[in-house]
């Protein structure tokens, strides 16, 4: 118990002292997830509202595709891009691998599935309020996704949070692609694995604590802006 | 885009005959009510002319020519607003029309000072009550320049101020030169409003008339049993 509680204060003392390690770690893990889901918003989003709309043969092939792609095991998308990155790979001239910019590939392909996922699925719904209304507009089906995208804006933040929440939870893929490289890849969670396997506990438990702050953090003003935009909006 | 032939219309559901059969010819001006019980066939023919269904057999002559893309514009019963102010759901009718943004504006501004919702333009759609969310569609629609309004009951559930409000605003928009065909149960508001009532039942048209003459004399059995069933409502003359 005194070693658990010694471990505790040391965390919070390298929290309270801005350690520098522990800043770096934090900084480079909000840049690599940071990236990955700005990536993950720009082409998931309007895939899933694509699909929420579109109608075409194949879709519903792509649907469940898309919902069996929310639950992929992050180690095995580490292997993926460590194929296509790795030095025989199709992209291994880049020279990519082993670098934060492989650990952003990796998240990416994560995230993008969970995200198009949960859009469609929003979007598809508020096509079925709005489909008369837009058509007989005679909105094409690709304004359609547009108008949509921007009216589902509040509730598309769910998949912008549960695609951060996956990248900066995820350790798998990061671990693979990124090697988990001192001052160069380590991101929180590699380090809070490796620092917990030395055992070295403040470090993993000061890591931890951001983490778990960030992730809060993030749900708390997404929790904000939904009720301003559910007050302004009605 | 008149005079509007619609010849042998059918589309079925579920194994129903929706329309079955329905003819009817429009001129280009004026009022039209479609009157008839409900499952007559109201709606799914306001939709058909709308172009969001497709019948199964039957023809639509716009005047001779193909269907405009543009040029007809509908009001539901039940309009939904995107989560945006009345000037927003306003110019978004406009944005197929390719219209310029500055000039999207100053339309929207003028339609919603013509339905009485111009201090309201900022405000959320979805705040409004039942009655001004209708009078905000029907400006989503006037905001077009329809050659040809199809209204689907605009006035059901509304309280009487509301009703009165949509009908000035349809006569409004009826002087402008649209064409209007309003689906409504109001015998009442059929007199006040209509040029001529169209009587649709099980999917065909049973009688086509001037709206005294419909109401002093139906000529078709089903149109008398129906207006006898609603004679507690007022009529206009």
């Amino acid at each position: 118990m005194n070693g658990l509680s010694l471990a505790f204060s040391e965390a919070f003392s390298l929290l309270a002292g801005f350690d520098h390690r522990v800043a770096e770690i934090v900084l480079l893990s909000l840049q690599v997830s940071g990236l990955a889901v700005l990536f993950g918003t720009l082409i998931g989003l309007p895939l899933g509202a694509c699909l929420g709309v579109g109608r075409f043969p194949g879709r519903q092939v792509l649907v469940v595709l898309l919902n069996g792609c929310m639950g992929l095991p992050s180690v095995v998308v580490g292997v993926v891009v460590y194929l296509i990155l790795s030095r025989s790979g199709p992209l291994g001239e880049f020279g990519l691998l082993y670098s934060a910019t492989a650990m952003v590939i990796a998240q990416t392909f994560l995230v993008v599935p969970l995200m198009a996922a949960i859009a469609r699925q929003v979007v598809e719904d508020a096509w079925r309020d709005y489909e008369e209304e837009l058509t007989a507009m005679r909105f094409r089906w690709f304004d359609s996704v547009r108008v949509l995208l921007h009216d589902c804006r509040h509730s598309l933040m769910v998949a912008v949070l549960a695609g951060l929440g996956r990248a900066m939870s995820e350790v798998g893929a990061v671990m693979i692609v990124g090697g988990n490289i001192d001052r160069s890849t380590r991101v929180m969670t590699t380090a809070i694995a490796l620092e917990t396997s030395k055992g070295d506990l403040p470090l993993a438990i000061a890591l931890g604590t951001v983490l778990l702050g960030v992730i809060l953090l993030l749900n708390a003003v997404a929790y904000v802006l939904r009720q301003w935009a559910t007050r302004r909006y009605a | 885009m008149f005079p509007l032939r619609v010849s042998d219309l059918r589309w079925h559901a579920a194994g129903r005959a929706v329309l079955d059969g329905l003819s009817l010819e429009l001129g280009g001006e004026g009022i039209t009510i479609l009157l008839g019980p409900n499952g007559a066939g109201k709606s799914v023919f306001l939709r058909t002319l709308c172009g969001l269904l497709e019948p199964d057999a039957g023809h639509i002559d716009w005047g001779g020519a193909a269907r405009p893309e543009f040029g007809v514009a509908m009001v539901f019963q039940q309009p939904k607003m995107l989560r945006d102010s009345l000037l927003g759901n306003v110019e978004l009718a406009l944005r197929p029309l390719k219209v310029p943004a500055a000039e999207r504006q100053a339309r929207a501004r003028a339609v919603l000072e013509r339905v009485g919702l111009l201090h309201r333009a900022r405000d959320s759609a979805r705040s409004l009550s039942g009655g001004e969310r209708q009078r905000l569609a029907l400006a989503r629609a006037w905001v077009t320049r329809p050659r040809l309004l199809l209204l689907d009951e605009p006035t059901a559930s509304l309280d009487p101020s509301s009703v009165e409000a949509i009908e000035r605003i349809v006569r409004e928009i009826r002087t402008e030169g649209t064409r209007i065909l309003m689906t409504t149960h109001n015998l009442g508001q059929a007199t006040r409003l209509a040029d001529d009532v169209v009587f649709i039942d099980a999917g065909r048209v049973c009688e086509h008339a001037p709206v005294q003459r419909f109401f002093a004399r139906p000529a078709s059995p089903a149109a008398r049993l129906y207006i006898q069933g609603e004679l507690p409502w007022r009529m206009a003359f």
